[in-house]
């Protein structure tokens, strides 16, 4: 959009990340190095480096951009993202760091001893490592394109091959300086611009975000449908419109209402479930247990604990990652408020993800000062992409070289980091029209339903067994892998199919729960004899050092 | 058996080390009052521990060896630790997990405004981020206090 900034802000982000990634290849000298960054990462190190691999592309520009479209209900997504971290602290952290496993599937064969259990887990990381790489690839794409004009596909090259050479030349330990330095970076991209936007925003005499006739246009708008939608002007005519069609409106006119978008201004500004029917109940419970638990389930997030030295220090980053994500989370909200008021063309166009990188220059005009903010917003997002995939591929990249290749040599961790790359970058180049911030819901239930019950259970029951691990996972984790299949690939759904498909956690969870208790009961012989020297080893105290 | 003891101080503070620094191998925990992130952060360094393995005890060897006495101790200490987590999670399901509910039965609460944002708003857009965070600090603190009371038990020399 004729932003001559952004491409060079694009540019010096990703040459910044191989640069640290290089200075980080020059230290990484032995395969401990490689994989675990010796365990040596201070707590605080570590904790900027989980912050900015968590804060993906359904963080910085996803949320802001449900926030614009649907209002308060959406603003459970960025409280479930950082409530996971609790959930994690409380039932996870430490244990899980002591027990020394450096994968999920590792976790498997420590806690059950079972080969199949830990083939099963292999499975489920690399599904979950992959429907969340989809994505960000994608969400790459689709902001260069909106920015910068370029293809889509150049957008999701780009990243995929970025970050799988720094992955493949620097593993971990460079990884968690380029990690930690882009949680900094992508929180200046947020607050810095807010900052700007909000003192506009008082220039402008604080119009007001929800006046009662609605959203209008500030300024004369040409739209280009995106998404095929239904629109009502304001005479109580409706239109189709398709992908294509351009739209023009003058300054002062109301915003259409837009099918599928929530316009009016009560539903956008109150709890839906006010008075509605229970779906809307459900789907944000749903939404809550997916989120709340299915942080802990991610494999991104679970590998990066290995690099701290102990228990307790475990469970010191995890609170310090909280704060910092806490903190992330306050901006997006502003950027989807704001974008009521300045880029309310989004709305009909149907590209509200792009809210965030398109408000700078919207509501700051296209001087200097617009065009850079828009530039630094840019280069953050970008540093999303780049931080989120580049933690996803370390860990589906670790486990394919230990559990599929069988190799835990550095050229195996290389082989694995390409194929680990490669697969999503093929499945992102074929799908362009999934929803970036719906997939990652989904990724976060399908963790919810196989990997917490798995770890909580593990860690915390003694009578869990390998054949009721194995059962829940494949029954809890399988509903929500074929609730994401349904809603990925099949038929459009109505009513409550579409709400138990769309926002399955709320089933499968407990579902999970249930069976893999029951089945570990049913079959309590085979629980592993030294359980009892398992749970010694995940709880006692790190300063005992037994 | 459980008069103080009075020979080993049983915490010795040390001075303050900065932010960042290597782990150190010698058996250090940081204080339960520790807040995160700040520079001066003040260790403690358990006085029984630093000294030669033989003196502490027959405790640590029901432990390992996985003797009745030794798997209730551990026991007890997955209980307490369990117990914690689930208290804490509560609080949080009633803080948070009832909001939807709340709005649900109580429409008028959803449209109440305090400073001129709505309540929802400010509840989860803001407040919802420091209450998670005083949670899991609280959490950190006391899950502390728990391993350092086990510790207290095992170390404690046998009379």
């Amino acid at each position: 959009m004729g932003n001559d900034l952004v491409v060079p802000a694009i540019v010096a982000v990703t040459l910044l990340t191989l640069g640290i990634g290089f200075y980080g290849l020059r230290l990484a000298r032995t395969t401990s190095d490689f994989l675990v960054a010796s365990r040596v990462v201070s707590p605080t190190w570590n904790a900027a480096a989980i912050g900015g691999e968590y804060l993906s592309a359904a963080s910085f520009l996803g949320v802001a951009g449900l926030i614009l479209k649907y209002g308060v209900d959406v603003l459970w997504y960025p409280v479930g993202f950082a409530a996971g971290y609790l959930a994690l602290l409380l039932f996870v952290a430490a244990p899980l760091r002591r027990s020394g496993a450096f994968t999920l599937p590792d976790f498997c064969e420590l806690r059950l001893g079972s080969r199949r259990l830990r083939t099963l887990a292999t499975v489920f990381v690399i599904f979950i490592g992959w429907l969340y790489l989809v994505p960000q690839l994608q969400g790459a794409g689709l902001t260069l394109a909106t920015l910068a004009g370029s293809p889509y596909p150049v957008g999701a090259l780009v990243v995929a091959v970025v970050v799988t050479a720094n992955v493949a030349l620097g593993g971990m330990r460079a990884i968690t300086f380029v990690q930690a330095f882009q949680y900094w970076l992508k929180l200046t991209a947020l607050a810095v611009p807010a900052i700007f936007l909000a003192l506009q925003w008082q220039a402008d005499g604080r119009p007001a975000v929800t006046p009662p006739e609605g959203p209008t246009f500030r300024t004369a708008t040409t739209v280009v449908v995106e998404h095929r939608a239904v629109l009502t002007l304001p005479d109580g005519q409706s239109r189709e419109v398709r992908p294509g069609d351009e739209l023009t409106f003058a300054a002062g006119q109301p915003v259409p209402e837009v099918s599928g978008v929530t316009t009016g201004v009560t539903d956008w500004l109150l709890p839906s479930t006010a008075g509605a029917d229970d779906r809307g109940l459900f789907a944000t419970y749903s939404l809550i247990l997916a989120t709340f638990l299915g942080t802990m389930g991610l494999p991104h997030v679970l590998v990066r604990f290995y690099t701290n030295p102990d228990g307790a220090s475990a469970r010191r980053t995890t609170l310090v990652v909280l704060a910092l994500v806490g903190v992330f989370y306050l901006l997006p909200t502003i950027y989807g408020v704001l974008g009521r008021i300045y880029t309310p063309q989004l709305l009909v166009s149907g590209q509200t993800d792009a809210v965030v990188v398109l408000l700078p220059e919207a509501a700051l005009g296209a001087g200097t000062t617009g065009r850079l903010l828009a530039a630094l917003v840019a280069a953050g997002a970008f540093a999303a992409f780049l931080s989120t995939a580049s933690g996803l591929l370390t860990s589906v990249a670790g486990v394919i070289s230990t559990d599929v290749l069988n190799r835990g040599s550095v050229h195996g961790f290389r082989l694995a980091t390409v194929i680990a790359g490669g697969v999503p970058l093929i499945l992102a180049l074929n799908v362009a029209g999934l929803d970036v911030s719906q997939v990652v819901g989904l990724a976060f239930a399908v963790a919810a339903s196989s990997f917490c019950p798995l770890l909580v259970l593990g860690i915390w029951w003694r009578g869990l067994t390998d054949a009721g691990a194995a059962a829940g996972i494949l029954v809890g984790g399988g509903a929500a892998v074929m609730a994401v299949l349904l809603t990925v690939l099949g038929p459009p759904l109505t009513g409550w199919p579409a709400t138990l498909t769309a926002q399955p956690a709320a089933w499968t969870v407990p579902l999970a729960f249930t069976v893999m208790v029951a089945v570990s009961l049913a079959t309590r012989r085979r629980a592993p004899a030294d359980v009892g020297r398992t749970m010694l080893r995940l709880h006692a105290p790190d300063s005992l050092r037994l | 058996m459980v008069a103080e003891d009075p020979v080993p101080a049983p915490r010795r503070p040390e001075p303050s080390r900065a932010a960042g620094e290597r782990h150190v191998p010698e058996p250090t925990r940081a204080a339960a009052e520790q807040r995160p992130g700040s520079s001066a952060r003040t260790r403690v360094v358990l006085a029984e521990v630093s000294r030669p393995k033989h003196r502490a005890g027959g405790t640590r060897t029901e432990l390992t060896q996985q003797t009745r006495v030794g798997e209730a101790l551990i026991h007890g200490l997955v209980r307490a630790q369990l117990a914690l987590a689930l208290q804490l999670s509560a609080v949080v399901m009633v803080g948070l997990g009832g909001l939807p509910w709340l709005f649900a039965v109580a429409p008028s609460v959803g449209r109440m405004t305090v400073l001129g944002v709505n309540l929802p708003w400010l509840l989860l857009g803001v407040l919802s981020f420091p209450f998670l965070v005083a949670v899991g600090w609280t959490y950190v603190r006391l899950a502390e206090r728990n391993e350092q009371d086990f510790t207290d038990l095992v170390q404690r020399p046998e009379r």
